[in-house]
């Protein structure tokens, strides 16, 4: 028996030297050689400063910008030390509760909008910090985000679309809108 | 369903079917008695690691002592994460001052990573140092996931030796899932996925400014005990950082599912794009399926390996195809608002909630049956806010024991459990003695298959029954009605069958469920790994039969539709009763 545990306890040791040391080690090694933007978060520069990441969302809730989905987190929304979902289920008179004021905000930005809201926007993400909206989610905010600008509509819709990534390889997930890096860009194009 | 739901489903079939054939038949080399191609080329490695630990490679073990090897390494590594956790505030690479983690959290935490269940009461990203997170949780994923292909490789020799008394050494099935299987597939997966946008690096978490600032009310109370609230500005945003891409490529492959972040593989650093989502989706199912393949070629028969994967296909991929049909339909409750669901172009429309936009409805439904089917447990969703069929899906996988691709070795190995079963009762109509494989199976083997079979069940109903009627179980229950009651029953299910994976309302860091879920965790575990490998240290000892006139072949499509009954049958009627106090309460009423 106790060369059972003299075993164990030397292979526990070898192996957590191997996998929790050696490996961990070998792939942060290669991936700050191979892929060092993304290895160190996808940071978004501007001027030499980081002003965010593309793979986290941040948390818009002015009208010239166009708004990300809803979040979750707590305390405040797209908190990156806090990431989750709202976990309220289907038939939770809060789910619906919350989806109504969401729903009131977005009109209350863009009054004589009926157009119904892609429901992206009034569901809270998975994660709290989803970084992109849907094309159509994209499309029901260009509007207003031009007027309040005083931007003209097609410019703005021409700037989404180049934002707008497909499915990748053509299949996989659902095409999107990276919400921040659109706002940069947008931010940029009245800055000239 | 939109065509678009069909072709990704479809697509994700195609390439894991692909794959069976190459894995399997490698893990098959890596895990062959007689000496090959892979084996030598890693001898010299293999001899250096063996000399250090004292072990001798020629050793060839009875179950007993295969099974006193298989606990003592597994609990001394338990005790090493709970260890780790309680002193993790005095050790190094810990750049945020995490404490050290409270007891019951961290005895929970340890049990559930030592058994490849990967349940979380805790949040990664506000807990658990760089350093707990790679040396404790990180090497439990390999060693956990190890250990289960360890006990397949041994239980699958217990049918394929004959007049046998030992069913192979511990120490060298370990050492061989580790180096040869895990570790190369977990290093090229990690850097794929780095390639993808998930971070790997030892930086403390980066503050930026946020483009538009904005505020947040906090209310607190003050010395007279009045409450007041006052505003606190938002002007930088917390991006954590740290090694998560090694980890997240084993939490995969092994199954595992304990994410480096709260969100788990929702978490855009964790799962960044729909190719990452892909990749994360097939390691979760590569090995369990290719294991499979392994499985037959041990015992000298490829199509009794096919057959097995044959029925767990057979199972899930309608129960995939559902998935993702409920969350596509939406949820009723948001259809009197004004709000568009309508799948198309520029939208999957759908339940959305807790989902992220790049995975819309068909990546993440599939990926909620991949992860349940698996003993995985990762999750790229909310399952806590899945429409009630939806949610259904995942809860029915993981009751049917894990055995629809389940975990690695576990998986297959409970499965084989199903099939002793199976020709049991196929035995019975003929009134026949059944034979499995060449092996005659007696009451012995049905004893340890039957209670493979039956201890998980047990655990769910009972462990739900102790949850719902004590205060200390209902207490944690976050959504009203019928669905407060699936969260305890999910709970439970993902406990008792090493799964991982949550309806996430549950406030389940409490002493009550840390002890309960811990104790569930444990004994789906490891009495379960005890008895396949008493059950395969009886069938090594047996004489081959030969195949007579009236031996039930084991590679038919018969006998597929026969596995799959018993596996579904023991399954609904089970828990049909607990399902319809849950979901299907919550459906009937959402619907009308």
């Amino acid at each position: 028996m106790s060369r059972l545990l003299r075993q164990s306890f030397l292979m526990l040791l070898a192996m957590t030297v191997i996998t929790g040391v050696l490996y961990p080690l070998a792939v942060t090694g290669l991936a700050q050689v191979l892929f060092p933007r993304q290895a160190n978060g996808s940071l978004v520069v501007r001027d030499g400063r980081p002003v965010g990441s593309a793979l986290i969302g941040q948390s818009f809730t002015d009208p010239k910008y166009f708004w990300g989905r809803p979040s979750a987190t707590a305390p405040m929304a797209d908190n990156g030390a806090a990431s989750g979902g709202s976990n309220l289920g289907p038939s939770n008179p809060a789910l619906t509760a919350v989806a109504k004021q969401r729903i009131d905000a977005l009109r209350r930005a863009d009054p004589g909008n009926d157009a119904p809201v892609p429901v992206d926007l009034v569901t809270a993400s998975g994660s709290g910090l989803d970084p992109q909206i849907s094309p159509a989610a994209a499309r029901y905010q260009a509007a207003r985000v031009a007027r309040v600008r005083g931007l003209p509509a097609d410019r703005v819709q021409a700037l989404v679309d180049a934002y707008t990534q497909g499915r990748q390889l053509g299949v996989l997930g659902e095409p999107r809108v990276n919400v921040l890096e659109l706002n940069l860009a947008l931010d940029a194009l009245q800055k000239r | 369903m939109t065509a678009n739901d069909c072709l990704q489903i479809g697509l994700f079939l195609v390439v894991l079917l692909l794959l069976v054939k190459p894995v399997g038949s490698y893990m098959a080399k890596v895990f062959a008695d007689a000496p090959n191609r892979v084996t030598r080329a890693g001898a010299p490695i293999e001899r250096v690691l063996y000399r250090l630990c004292g072990v001798h490679a020629g050793e060839d073990m009875g179950w007993k002592r295969y099974a006193l090897a298989v606990l003592a390494f597994n609990l001394l590594g338990l005790l090493a994460v709970y260890l780790l956790q309680r002193v993790q505030q005095w050790l190094p690479l810990n750049p945020q001052h995490f404490g050290a983690v409270a007891p019951g959290s961290a005895m929970n935490t340890a049990i559930s990573f030592a058994t490849n269940t990967n349940w979380q009461g805790y949040a990664g990203e506000s807990t658990m140092s760089y350093l707990t997170q790679m040396l404790g949780l990180a090497v439990q994923n390999f060693l956990s996931a190890a250990t289960g292909i360890a006990v397949l490789v041994a239980v699958v020799r217990g049918f394929a030796r004959k007049g046998a008394q030992a069913i192979g050494n511990f120490w060298v099935d370990l050492t061989r899932a580790t180096l040869y299987v895990l570790l190369p597939l977990s290093l090229a997966m990690a850097l794929l996925l780095v390639s993808q946008g998930v971070v790997q690096n030892f930086r403390p978490y980066v503050d930026v400014p946020v483009v538009q600032a904005s505020s947040y009310v906090e209310t607190s109370k003050d010395a007279a005990r009045r409450e007041v609230s006052k505003d606190v500005p938002v002007t930088t945003q917390v991006l954590p950082m740290g090694p998560a891409a090694s980890q997240i490529a084993i939490k995969h492959l092994g199954t595992n599912g304990g994410g480096f972040f709260n969100a788990n593989s929702a978490h855009p650093y964790e799962n960044p794009t729909p190719l990452s989502n892909f990749v994360e989706m097939l390691a979760i199912l590569l090995l369990p399926a290719g294991l499979c393949y392994t499985f037959g070629a041990m015992v000298g028969d490829t199509r009794q390996g096919w057959a097995i994967l044959a029925t767990m296909l057979l199972i899930f991929a309608p129960l995939a195809v559902g998935a993702v049909a409920a969350e596509q339909a939406g949820n009723p409750a948001l259809h009197g608002l004004a709000v568009d669901a309508q799948a198309g172009a520029l939208q999957p429309g759908g339940n959305m909630e807790g989902k992220e936009t790049r995975f819309g409805i068909a990546s993440s439904g599939l990926f909620v049956a991949v992860t349940t089917a698996a003993s995985c447990g990762a999750v790229n969703a909310m399952h806590d806010s899945l429409t009630p069929l939806g949610g259904l899906v995942p809860m029915w996988l993981m009751q049917l024991g894990e055995v629809v691709f389940g975990g690695v070795g576990s998986g297959l190995y409970g499965m084989l459990a199903f099939a002793v079963v199976a020709v049991f009762i196929a035995g019975l109509m003929v009134g026949r003695t059944p034979e499995y494989l060449g092996k005659k199976i007696e009451a012995h083997e049905m004893k340890m298959a039957s209670l493979a079979v039956l201890l998980p069940c047990a655990l769910v109903v009972v462990g739900t029954a102790i949850a719902a009627s004590v205060p200390a179980g209902a207490a944690g229950v976050a959504n009203p009605g019928a669905h407060g009651f699936s969260e305890i029953l999910y709970a439970l299910s993902s406990a008792s069958n090493n799964n991982g994976s949550a309806f996430g309302g549950l406030s389940a860091n409490t002493p009550f469920w840390n002890v309960l879920l811990g104790i569930c965790m444990f004994l789906a575990r490891f009495p379960l790994i005890v008895a396949m490998l008493a059950m395969a240290g009886s069938l090594a000892a047996k004489r081959h039969v030969p195949a007579s006139a009236g031996t039930l072949p084991t590679h038919t499509p018969l006998f597929v539709a026969l596995l799959a009954c018993v596996v579904i049958v023991v399954g609904a009627l089970t828990f049909l009763p607990a399902l319809a106090l849950g979901p299907i309460a919550e459906y009937l009423m959402s619907a009308h």
